[in-house]
Parts: structure tokens; sequence; C-alpha cells
């Protein structure tokens, strides 16, 4: 289609749109106890209908990175009804090459459109030289790599003007290259960067079942006290090359009995946390996705009840 | 296929990784392990099936048509060589598949079906008018308000979301037929169908253009006057209808607002 040249470009006035929302009512704030769950379309209606929705709801960033239409007209009315939260998912801040410009202002420009509760990206990459992925792909643990994932995340909180969480991967591999654990790669970042912490449980489980460590272990270790959000997901079972498990993060079932039992693990010992389950393939209807969240708030009021505060962890 | 010799230790990770995740031939790099000295092939399966599988089921998502057609295993073929040979160059999987009808054309498995690239135009141009900017169609009364004398200097916005493709098949009927429900009846792919695609609300409207069509809407896409407009569609087509045209500024939403020289934008 060709260009219009001869009229005052259409863009100026979305850019005008875009000033006016930028002075919407600051973000919302979530109490520690608050549940969420992924926001589906297919789900809309449901949602739209239900007088009890959750807490939070999380969309991928990059499905509502288009100028308008559809997208953009359910996420307003959802954000109606509960909080927002953003979760990155193809920023690539794991790889050695620059952020993309384009990218980071995309992202700005939704932050300032919706005002999330919560803004979250992932310890991967996803994208090199000039092709996109679509995978979180893991990265060696060293000296350099966490140098430049550093640099990477002081820039999106620069860019965006917040810190934002960094969730802790699911992964397959493992690299001979690595010299650092996980967790000490992980608070390195945060300590260096300021960032808060995403932690994803089930993705915990995936990976302490894949790399043969202990998942209680792990999370004994985690820097609790800056996680500002706890993922909960369905993993699927495939075998490794020895025939043993390897547990692959596939969000499309109910959250596994395992990953409850580590999440109220979690939840013992920091205090709630706002908590999300994803689901994002085999998308059930609303009560099913629903009723996970709300029993992940059964478990963070127990938490409440028994007196545990976030404080207690740091 | 033939084994490809191992990239050079030299050569970043990262490259090698992601350029043996696209290319089955290409050996994982040698950093990739697994624990207790476990082996990592399959573990390195994983992200090689997890990327080409969402990348396809991109594409499956995208062209629903395109696959009805030809079945699931021929779109799974001609996706997994489009995906190793084009994946995405932007983050946003709406933006997928530009190149995918030029792909199809070149396909030789599929080049029997010769309308299939239009098909493939017309489902990227559907999905660019669901994602384009929100903009309120041109009204009845905005084009009531100009002057009967001065119509023919009127210049015409087109609405974000407009799109236009011009086939030699019957791309709008295959395209109608493909993405509907029942069971698709017998097609005369032969005639040619120009389309304008709109979304004026939250529907994105597919329209079978009357002849000239194309011509009369290319020039106003292009910000020529009415009058001009016109004078494209009588010369594409004898039959060429401009009180039906004239109509179509309305009914298509495909435009946002029209204008006179001099004069404020009537919207």
């Amino acid at each position: 289609m060709t260009a219009f040249s001869s009229f005052p470009d259409a863009h100026d006035k979305a850019q005008q749109a875009n000033v006016r929302r930028a002075a919407s009512p600051p973000p919302h704030t979530l109490a520690p106890a608050s549940v969420g769950a992924s926001f589906k379309p297919e789900h809309l209606q449901a949602i739209l209908a239900d007088d009890v929705p959750v807490d939070f709801l999380e969309i991928h960033a990059e499905n509502y990175m288009g100028a308008g239409g559809p997208p953009h007209h359910a996420l307003a009315r959802v954000a109606e009804r509960a909080a927002i939260s953003l979760h990155g998912v193809c920023m690539s801040l794991g790889g050695p090459q620059p952020l993309s410009k384009d990218h980071l202002q995309r992202f700005r420009a939704l932050v300032d459109r919706y005002r999330p509760a919560l803004v979250s990206e992932h310890l991967a990459w996803s994208t090199h030289d000039a092709a996109f992925m679509n995978d979180l792909l893991p990265l060696p643990y060293n000296a350099a790599t966490l140098s430049h994932v550093c640099d990477h995340i002081d820039e999106m909180q620069e860019a965006i003007g917040q810190p934002i969480l960094l969730e802790n991967p699911s992964t397959y591999v493992a690299f001979s290259t690595s010299t650092m654990s996980e967790i000490d790669f992980i608070a390195a970042i945060a300590r260096r960067t300021g960032c808060g912490l995403l932690l994803d449980v089930n993705n915990v489980f995936v990976s302490a079942t894949n790399h043969g460590y202990s998942p209680l272990q792990y999370l004994a270790d985690f820097p609790l006290h800056r996680v500002g959000e706890i993922h909960l997901a369905g993993h699927a079972l495939q075998e490794d090359d020895e025939g043993e498990t390897l547990l692959i993060d596939s969000h499309d079932g109910p959250v596994a009995d395992d990953v409850w039992a580590l999440y109220a693990e979690v939840v013992a010992m920091a205090g709630p946390v706002p908590t999300l389950v994803e689901w994002d393939s085999k998308i059930p209807d609303w009560p099913v996705l629903k009723a996970e969240a709300f029993a992940a708030r059964a478990i963070l009021r127990t938490a409440e009840a028994g007196g545990a505060h976030h404080d207690a962890a740091a | 296929m033939t084994p490809q010799p191992d990239m050079p230790a030299d050569i970043p990770l990262n490259t090698r990784f992601a350029a043996a995740l696209l290319d089955p031939r290409q050996t994982r790099p040698v950093e990739v392990t697994a624990h207790s000295g476990k082996r990592a092939e399959k573990r390195f399966d994983v992200y090689r099936n997890n990327v080409t599988f969402s990348l396809m089921r991109a594409l499956a998502d995208i062209f629903p048509a395109v696959k009805r057609i030809v079945g699931d295993r021929a779109f799974d073929e001609v996706a997994r060589a489009y995906v190793r040979a084009n994946p995405p160059q932007v983050p946003m999987l709406f933006e997928y598949g530009r190149e995918f009808a030029g792909f199809l054309a070149a396909f030789e498995p599929l080049q029997r079906l010769v309308y299939l690239p239009d098909v493939a135009r017309l489902e990227r141009l559907w999905l660019d008018a669901w994602h384009a900017a929100d903009a309120a169609p041109l009204s009845p009364q905005a084009l009531g308000a100009i002057a009967p004398e001065r119509i023919g200097e009127a210049r015409f916005r087109p609405h974000p979301a407009a799109g236009l493709l011009d086939s030699r098949f019957a791309a709008f009927t295959i395209f109608s037929e493909n993405r509907a429900d029942g069971p698709v009846g017998h097609v005369e792919t032969r005639k040619s169908e120009t389309v304008l695609v709109s979304r004026p609300g939250l529907e994105v409207q597919v329209i079978n253009l009357p002849e000239g069509g194309h011509a009369f809407h290319a020039t106003l896409f292009a910000g020529a006057t009415l009058a001009e407009a016109a004078g494209a569609g009588r010369t594409a087509s004898d039959r060429f209808d401009i009180n039906r045209n004239i109509g179509m500024l309305i009914q298509s939403g495909a435009y946002s607002a029209a204008v006179l020289e001099g004069e404020h934008d009537n919207d």
C-alpha cells in the first residue's frame, strides 16, 4: 500500500494520544497475597463476566506491540478489572549483541500506555544477528556474560524508567564455559543492576530435575528478599539421551503437585509474594485457569495467617 | 543430507548455537554439555524443536486458508523450509511471514497451485489490518459536507488498516471459502478478483471490488483526487461505475478522512 504523503502524518495524532495517556494514573500496586493468571484473548468475555476475577493478568509484551485493533481493545477492557503485569519474552537480555533500540522503544510505549503493576523479562537470549528465534535460549554463566547481561538490564531499566523483575530460566543444557552457579549469577545481577527477581518455581523444578540438583537447596540459596513476583506453570515429561526424565517448560497443563509443594516451601520462607499461574498452550476454559490461581491464593493466605513475612527471608 | 563441517570454535558461541538451531546439519556448539557426563543431543534438540515448531505454528496461525488448501503435511513441509530460510527479523510474530507468498510461488511441490501466493498475500493483509492503528472511518456527513461541484477535487486519506490486492486469480473467493467453517465448493480459480481489506471498527472486512475498483482505490491511496481516481477506474474497465465506487468510500471503511485543498479535514 502506498503512503498518502500529501496529508499530515497520522502518527502525529497517535503521539499526541500517547502523551495524554502518559498523564494517566500511576500504576497499580499489588498486595503481597495477590494472585494472577496469564491473559488469553479467548478468556476476554469470561473475565469480563466474572464477579471475582484474579487480582492481576499478565501479558506477553510482544503480542501487544501492534498499533491498535482488537488486542489493545481487549487489554484496555480487562485492565479495568485487574492490574496488568507486562512480561517481556523477547528482549534477548542474555545475548552478547546490543539490545534493539526499536524494541526498547516499543516496550517503553507499552509501559506508558498500560502503567503495569509489574514489569519482567527473562535471563535468556532469543535474537542473534538479525534472526529472532522465538525461544528462551540458555547462556553460560561467567564474568563475560554477567557483564553484558548487567549492561542490558541497565539499558532496559533506563529506557523504561523503572526497575524490572528478572526471571530465572528453565534450561535443558549446561555449558562447559560456565564458571558460576545460576544462583550466584542471578544474585550478582540483582546487586549490580538493582533489578528485582521473578522466581519461577516451575523453572526451578524443571532445571533442578534436568541438571541433577536439589530444588530445595536452590531455593534456600536464592535471594528471596528480591523476589517481586512468583510464577507457577505446568511442565511436560520427555527423556534425555540416557532415558532419564527431561522436563520441558511447556505451560500446557496444570501446575504439578511437586511444584505446588515447592511453592508452599517458598511462601513459608519468603512470605506472601504476588503469584501468577502461566498457561500458554492447550488453554483451558477460564474457570480452570482461575482455579489454579485461587489454589495459589489459599497457600498465600496460609502464610499470612502463619505470620511469615517478607523481611524474614532477607 | 550432507553433514556440514562444524563451525570453527573461534566463532562466537551464540552464532554457532543459532546456526545449529536453524540448520539440522550443523552440530551443536562444543561448549553445550550436560551434568554428570550425560550426553546433550536430545537436550539440544529441545531447543531446535521449540524454535522450528513454534515458528511453524506462527505461520499456521497467520495463513490458515493456505494451510487448509494444501493440507497439514504439505503445509508443515513448506513452513519448515520457510522457517529455516527466513527466520523472523523482529520479535513480534504478527509481523512474520511477509516473504511467505513469494516463497510459496518458488516452492516447487506447490507451484501448480498458482493462486496460492495471492491467498497468502490476502491473509497477510488481513493480519496487518487486525493490528493496524485505530481510526474512525470516513462518515457520510463528512462526505456530504463537500460541495457537489468540488467533490472531484477531494482527496481521501486511507484508513491505517486499509490494504489492496489485485489478483489474476479468485483470491477473494478462495480465501473466503477456506476461512469459513463449511465445506469448500467448486471455485473457478482463474477468475480475476481484486480485494480491499479494511478494519473500520474491531472487525476486519474483506471486500471483493467491482470492475475498475483496484485502479480507483490504488489511485486514491496514492494521494490523487477523486476525479483522477475515477479516470483511472474508467481506463481500467468499461464497466467502471463511479456512483457505486463513491458509495464504497463510506461502506468499505477503508478511508478515514476527505480533504479539499485549503480546507480542514472532513472526518
